[in-house]
């Protein structure tokens, strides 16, 4: 027999994650907006003028095309790398071992793994002992030592690679654990049909996957939006390097500006919600 | 139950406290120090009460700035505090908090005892409103006397005699500078002292403040000139160890240890006082003063003297009372400042004090560049507001050291400059 529920029983149920997610998100929300109309020191109103420096200041214009850099590189490396391991690793015998490789830099905090790589990067001049491994295997080729993190644009692409150490084994998981939901039947009967390797992954490989591609393109989507703590420890922004979510920071905790600080929080608030959108969608039609 | 009788107990004690405040015989004070400055100044202000039977109440916060400014607001501003800085300073006169001490200061300790540059470092609008209690300086050039003899290089006392050093350095095969400007977040400040301290030297102390202030653009000549001296050294890679690419990416702390690889890598290594401690965590076994010593970075243009950068504790007065003129008076006097420059190895202001309190000979002669010092400045970038003194400025000389075209540079920050004053 079914209990008939009403009334006040689902608010019970619902009432206590709503009364959350209104003080912990969407008050702080809120809250931003308003102060993104107004001075540094939140005391008058002044229009769009933050948003004004938002889009036009030439430092918010390179962290603007770093992002984008970031965005385009970054996805489709760990996404393509992942699916590429998720595969080959697929086929060996030691897999769990070299999964375990591939997924262990997740283990490591972002700011660690920058702490990390600048050191893999860093610079000595010639005729000084190399500590760093990027330039000693230059210099066993016979080149010189090069400063990875002081030339644009090799330096937010040498930063680009910390994200893709720290993130392809996530997307390798995912993409190998759907991968093997892929039903035996499909790949066998395409290939009594006679379809290569490379049909077989256009045609059945793909599609099967899309669903966890999806996810795994959103996660890192937004993922890539919000990246701040490998620039923050290895350039801080500097000789190009900048991106939103630094400038961010350093508008807000460096130089105490929260009307400008407030502006750049909503637009990349902004930017993330058809990505976030996706996501969920996603999500909801997987359950 | 006891817990509470405790609980009772403080609170009373913090009224009896907060009542005394108000009563005769009592000093209060705020500032910033605890551990063992506050020590230190604990002996100080026993001295104090030894001597006059005058309490002294010490209110320490971290959070200065802010906390001493609303006691301001409210009224019941502390008889005596420590500082912020100059900046503070002048905005505190504008307010019209802080006593004239003219009227507070013996004529002595005025005339003798204190030497102009602390006078006018304290001075604004005709009125003598800061007490410079003790000084950390920053001009200093550090090398290895053993290595400098060896190769007959004089110290040299004037900017002329430095470009002629360094280039009898370049011919000697010698490289003159070691410098790093990489401080993770905080990359750059290296090169701001260095442009402060040649800006000091090129500009004088007038313009120095006028640029601190912003009443002069970034674009100015003169500033333009005090970053082109920075740029002779740190761009060319005969002046400096490894060149731009070796300046921009070597931490500031490890830098200094060019000097001491054998032979050196480096000759000089401009850098404030606590650049010892960088030092010894590298080589243990250099003795401070004897293997590596420093020199006071030399003067460029005569009418400007010789100037000194720094930081240092001030303290000001806000209410006018005997017990804290009785204060002030004890803490510009050699007696306090030589317990204080003793526990501290901080360098006093008086001229008085007996050489022998400072802890090394090292302190010793820091005081002794410090008195013979014609003007003393603050840090200019950390007068001036976040985004230009620990933004703009840090990056754009990172930029320029990068190869960046210099008017390019200056314009950035003062792009910046404009929209933060």
């Amino acid at each position: 027999m079914r209990r008939k529920t009403g009334g006040l029983t689902p608010l019970l149920y619902v009432g206590p994650a709503v009364f959350f997610l209104l003080i912990y998100q969407v008050y702080p929300a809120l809250q931003t907006i308003y102060l993104s109309f107004l001075d540094r020191r939140s005391e008058t109103f002044v229009g769009l003028t933050n948003y004004k420096y938002v889009f036009t200041s030439p430092v918010m214009q390179t962290a603007f095309k770093n992002n984008l850099l970031w965005l385009i590189f970054f996805t489709a490396g760990t996404v393509g790398l992942g699916l590429l391991f998720a595969i080959l690793v697929d086929r060996v015998r030691y897999e769990s071992f070299a999964k375990s490789i591939i997924f262990m830099p997740m283990a490591i905090s972002f700011v660690g793994a920058g702490v990390v790589w600048k050191f893999m990067y860093t610079y000595k001049p010639q005729g000084s002992e190399q500590i760093g491994l990027l330039n000693q295997i230059l210099i066993i080729f016979g080149f010189e030592p090069k400063g990875w993190l002081l030339e644009s644009p090799i330096n937010t692409f040498a930063l680009i690679i910390v994200g893709l150490w720290i993130w392809t084994g996530y997307c390798m998981v995912i993409l190998s654990a759907a991968y093997k939901g892929i039903p035996k039947e499909l790949v066998e009967a395409a290939a009594v049909d006679g379809a290569n390797e490379l049909q077989v992954f256009r045609h059945i490989t793909l599609p099967e996957l899309r669903p966890a591609l999806t996810m795994v393109i959103t996660t890192m989507l937004v993922n890539v939006l919000k990246i701040f703590d490998i620039i923050y420890v290895m350039t801080n922004g500097n000789f190009g390097t900048e991106v939103i979510a630094n400038r961010m920071f350093k508008e807000m905790f460096q130089f105490a500006n929260t009307g400008r600080a407030s502006a750049i929080a909503v637009v990349l608030f902004l930017m993330i919600i058809p990505i976030m959108y996706a996501n969920i969608r996603q999500k909801l039609r997987e359950g | 139950m006891k817990r509470s009788v405790f609980v009772v107990f403080s609170v009373l004690l913090v009224l009896a406290l907060s009542l005394g405040a108000s009563a005769q015989g009592v000093v209060t004070m705020m500032g910033v120090w605890g551990g063992q400055e506050l020590e230190a100044f604990e002996e100080v202000m026993d001295a104090f009460t030894a001597k006059t039977g005058i309490k002294v109440q010490f209110e320490g916060t971290r959070d200065l700035p802010t906390l001493l400014q609303t006691r301001i607001a409210a009224g019941n501003p502390p008889d005596v505090a420590a500082l912020p800085g100059p900046g503070a300073m002048k905005e505190y006169v504008e307010q019209g908090a802080l006593v004239d001490l003219n009227g507070v200061f013996d004529a002595k300790i005025l005339n003798e005892d204190i030497n102009d540059a602390w006078i006018e470092l304290g001075t604004y609008k005709d009125g003598l409103y800061a007490l410079m209690f003790a000084a950390d300086i920053k001009s200093l050039v550090w090398y290895r006397p053993a290595e400098f003899a060896a190769r007959g290089y004089e110290i040299p006392t004037t900017w002329a005699e430095m470009e002629a050093l360094m280039d009898k350095m370049v011919a000697n095969g010698d490289t003159p500078w070691a410098i790093g400007l990489e401080s993770g977040a905080a990359s750059g400040w290296v090169a701001t002292d260095w442009i402060e301290d040649i800006m000091l030297r090129t500009a004088g102390p007038d313009v120095y403040d006028q640029w601190v202030d912003h009443e002069i653009p970034w674009t100015d000549p003169r500033v333009q000139e005090a970053f082109e001296i920075f740029g002779k050294i740190a761009r060319n890679s005969d002046y400096v160890y490894g060149g731009p690419v070796t300046v921009l990416s070597t931490n500031f702390g490890d830098s200094v240890a060019e000097l001491l690889t054998d032979p050196p890598r480096a000759m000089m290594h401009r850098q404030a006082s606590f650049v010892t401690s960088f030092i010894l965590d590298a080589n243990p076994d250099v003795v401070i003063g004897e293997d590596v010593a420093f020199f006071g970075f030399p003067m460029i243009k005569p009418e400007h003297g010789n100037p000194m950068l720094g930081a240092g504790d001030m303290i000001g007065q806000f209410n006018d009372t005997p017990e804290a003129a009785a204060f002030m008076n004890f803490l510009a006097s050699a007696e306090a400042q030589e317990i204080w420059a003793n526990r501290l190895g901080k360098l006093g202001t008086n001229n008085k004090i007996n050489p022998a309190v400072y802890p090394d000979d090292l302190t010793r002669d820091m005081a002794r560049l410090l008195n013979e010092a014609d003007v003393f400045r603050f840090d200019g970038s950390d007068s001036m507001p976040a985004a230009v003194g620990a933004g703009a400025f840090w990056e754009g000389t990172l930029m320029y050291v990068g190869g960046d075209d210099l008017a390019d540079v200056l314009e950035f920050i003062e792009n910046v400059a404009v929209d933060s004053y």
